[in-house]
């Protein structure tokens, strides 16, 4: 085999007077770096080395550390580092360089130039700690008016209401299948979502039969791939999400490695062992609106409209009119996932190059649909690189509902963004399947961890919205008032509909 | 609400003509719920969704027409219909069976995992793509005339099997095989398909390993051509010793060669 040009991208430093050659380097390390020589001195293969910080934050005497391997050549502003890689890498495999994670391209970040506002004086601010706070919403079809009948006295609702589903607090973890992600880590995140009274969400892959106590919380995804798709799995779901498309990698396909498919996983799935598990890029019974119309109406009635259906889009340059479409094709529901939304595997010019910031997407479309007098009928939420409390209360102030979150949820459990969860050997044991690496995501404790998050956030969220004297979240969704834009040029504030920062109401 | 009596057995009878689908369903629905086992519904014409997430055991004939989506997402339920289908009967379904007397549409049976399919006409294109197979109750979608093209496309399981019942073939080396379309079997990887005849490698999109059998050489491939019969009261008995194309993956991962994988 000729000599690979490829340099490693991390070197392994490892600081002789501190190891003591306990060999827990070697264990945690889910991609083999570390092992022990002939001269009884561990040594590590740099070139295995993704930088997941697991041997870093295990070692117990701290002798390791693992910096970038910059010096590659002579590279430059225009030839950076990871493009000579990239090219090294392709000429020796001919393949589409496959990645994780989001996009994490030097891109206008919108959330870090929008500032939200307060109250002082004329209108004061809420005190959280003494008042109440309104953080609940409520995801479903609204309906256009309500007819009221009964003698007087005794009115009622006439007719039932479309069915809604209601969130302690206005986000919900994302899809992330058990195959890409380890069923202790399916667990964690249902544990939390019920705890927090709030959505978990299967997935493409099916449901695993442990996640039974959890369906109340549950949001089971239909997906071009069909897995594990049959009535008792739309029955279990309390929402039903169609997913079209995926942030990290618009419009095309799914694609679990075989190395993932265990046993397991493709009974969930209903395939071979060891198969690929494909997601066709689009749902070969949906080429059109009208086509997703009737899956939309095909779920309603195999639920006897009992559940609301969501219909999940990445966020792309026409998402408006997409949008408009979809609400009228019958969902009830609309998931934009933007261009930082994280996924298991994705070809890395596909997952850098294409699609929308949520922050634009949910603008753009937020307006649209009021402008057609669709907006109150539906639902709205946003997906794709939300990082804190306060990105999610600017989505909100965009024109969310409620936020899906992905990425920031695998952080808690102890992600560290390496971007190898492709390779299904994730030293933290949530991309994995390996059972000596899922092990280390405890299901209670993982759940813990969300918890604590997601009530910190709740908590900041209620200081912001004190802060600005409104509260209750009903009145911020879409409130673009509260924002102000920072160092954008008019024709990107345009679009997200905010002013710019100094401009008074 | 009337009864009827067919084959000596008693069957509740719903007029279908012009009752709006949500409607019709929603009283099948309740029908089946309430454990009627057999219901006959006259002059369907187009409805849409009939039997779709339906459970149970119940037997439903159809006269007519079936409309888009027929018995999709369903497992169990056993849909007999005189006349055709429109587009996507037995979508996703994951149990029971679909008979259809005449033709279907495009996208018959897809991404079906469990149950029976039998078609006495021809099917449209995109049928059968992404079929894959439960265990206990195999998937399977025989088509007694001609399938259009995309056949079987991305299968990961089960069983389709093309008859061409009504359709003499006389093949030269190179012909296109007239029971398919273009782009048979694109990303198959599970699953076996059966097409009667030779096929040109040009009309094939998989990769797939192709071979020649006959039913009477293979036993699976006989027993589905005779539920094929029993279920439309059909004599297939002139198609044992027919020569039919197997199609099956060469590997389960057709695309992994256009990924590095490396790092
Ligand atoms: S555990 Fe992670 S950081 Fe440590 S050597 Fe292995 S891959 Fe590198
Ligand atoms: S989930 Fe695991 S493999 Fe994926 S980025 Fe996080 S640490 Fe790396």
């Amino acid at each position: 085999m000729p000599r690979s040009l490829v340099p490693p991208e991390f070197l392994v430093h490892r600081d002789e007077g501190r190891c003591t050659k306990c060999k827990a380097c070697i264990r945690q390390c889910g991609f083999g770096v570390h092992a022990e020589g002939p001269d009884d001195r561990i040594s590590a293969n740099d070139q295995r080395c993704v930088n997941c910080q697991r041997c870093v934050v295990m070692c117990p005497t701290g002798a390791l550390k693992i910096t970038a391997n910059k010096e590659i050549g002579r590279e430059n502003a225009y030839w950076s580092a990871e493009r000579l890689r990239e090219i090294w890498r392709q000429a020796e495999s001919g393949g589409a360089i496959l990645t994780s994670m989001g996009c994490d391209r030097n891109y206008p970040v919108y959330f870090d130039h929008l500032l939200l506002n307060a109250s002082q004086v004329t209108n004061p601010s809420i005190d959280p700690l003494r008042e109440p706070m309104e953080i609940r919403t409520f995801l479903g079809r609204k309906p256009e008016k309500l007819s009221i009948a009964g003698p007087p006295g005794e009115e009622r609702l006439a007719g039932p209401l479309p069915p809604e589903v209601r969130l302690e607090m206005p986000v919900m973890f994302a899809a992330m299948s058990f195959g890409s992600i380890s069923k202790n880590t399916v667990l964690a995140l249902a544990k939390a979502a019920k705890r927090m009274g709030i959505m978990f969400n299967t997935g493409e892959g099916g449901m695993n039969p442990a996640l039974g106590p959890f369906r109340d919380h549950m949001i089971v995804q239909v997906a071009s791939g069909r897995f594990g798709v049959d009535s008792a799995y739309l029955e279990a779901g309390r929402i039903i999400e169609i997913k079209i498309g995926q942030g990290a990698k618009p419009g095309i396909g799914g694609h679990l490695p075989g190395e993932k498919v265990n046993a397991e996983i493709a009974r969930t799935r209903g395939i071979p062992t060891g198969a690929d598990a494909i997601s066709p890029a689009p749902h070969h019974d949906i080429y059109s609106i009208e086509d997703l119309r009737q899956l939309i109406y095909t779920l309603k009635e195999a639920t006897d409209y009992q559940k609301p259906v969501a219909v999940k889009i990445a966020a792309v340059h026409n998402v408006a009119a997409i949008a408009s479409g979809i609400v009228r094709a019958g969902a009830d529901i609309v998931v934009l996932d933007g261009l930082r939304g994280g996924t298991g595997a994705a070809p890395k010019m596909i997952r850098d190059h294409i699609g929308l910031p949520v922050e634009l997407a949910i603008a753009v479309v937020d307006r649209r649909l009021r402008e057609e007098g669709l907006r109150e009928q539906v639902s709205l939420v946003a997906g794709g690189g939300i990082r804190s409390s306060a990105d999610l209360l600017k989505v909100i102030c965009l024109g969310a509902d409620a936020a899906y979150l992905g990425t920031a949820a695998l952080l808690a459990l102890g992600c560290h963004l390496c971007q190898r969860c492709y390779t299904g050997k994730c030293s933290w044991g949530i991309a994995t399947q390996d059972p000596s690496l899922t092990k280390r995501v405890d299901p209670e404790a993982g759940a813990d961890r969300l918890v604590n998050l997601l009530t910190a956030w709740q908590h900041e969220l209620k200081e912001f919205m004190g802060a600005m004297g409104i509260n209750a979240l009903e009145s911020m969704r879409g409130n673009r008032l509260q924002l102000r834009g920072v160092g954008l040029p008019q024709n990107e504030l345009d679009q997200l509909g905010v002013k710019q920062a100094g401009e008074a109401m | 609400m009337i009864r009827t009596t067919v084959g000596g057995r008693a069957m509740k009878v719903i007029e279908s003509k012009g009752v709006p689908y949500r409607e019709l369903n929603r009283e099948i629905r309740r029908l089946v719920a309430a454990g009627e086992d057999r219901l006959l519904l006259r002059g369907v014409n187009g409805q849409r969704y009939i039997g779709a997430g339906l459970k149970g055991m119940a037997r439903l004939e159809i006269e007519g027409t079936a409309g888009n989506n027929l018995g999709a997402m369903m497992n169990g339920l056993s849909i007999y219909v005189h006349g055709n289908v429109q587009d996507g009967a037995g979508n996703t379904m994951s149990g029971g069976e679909i008979v259809v007397r005449g033709s279907a549409g495009d996208i018959t049976g897809y991404a079906m995992r469990g149950g029976k399919i039998l078609i006495q006409g021809n099917a449209g294109w995109r049928v059968g793509i992404h079929m894959k197979s439960r265990e206990d109750q195999p998937a399977v979608l025989v088509i007694g005339g001609k399938a259009g093209d995309f056949l079987g496309e991305y299968m990961a399981g089960g069983t389709i099997v093309v008859l061409g019942l009504d359709t003499p073939l006389h093949q030269e080396r190179e012909s296109a095989n007239p029971l398919i379309g273009n782009y048979l079997a694109s990303g198959m990887h599970g699953g076996t398909i059966y097409i009667r005849g030779r096929i040109p490698a040009w009309q094939i999109r998989g990769q797939v390993q192709t071979g020649l059998t006959t039913p009477e050489e293979s036993p699976p491939l006989w027993n589905w051509i005779e539920q094929f019969a029993a279920g439309l009261h059909l004599d297939c008995s002139g198609l044992f010793r027919e020569i039919f194309t197997c199609l099956m993956p060469q590997g389960a991962r057709p695309y992994a060669h256009l990924y590095d994988h490396s790092a």
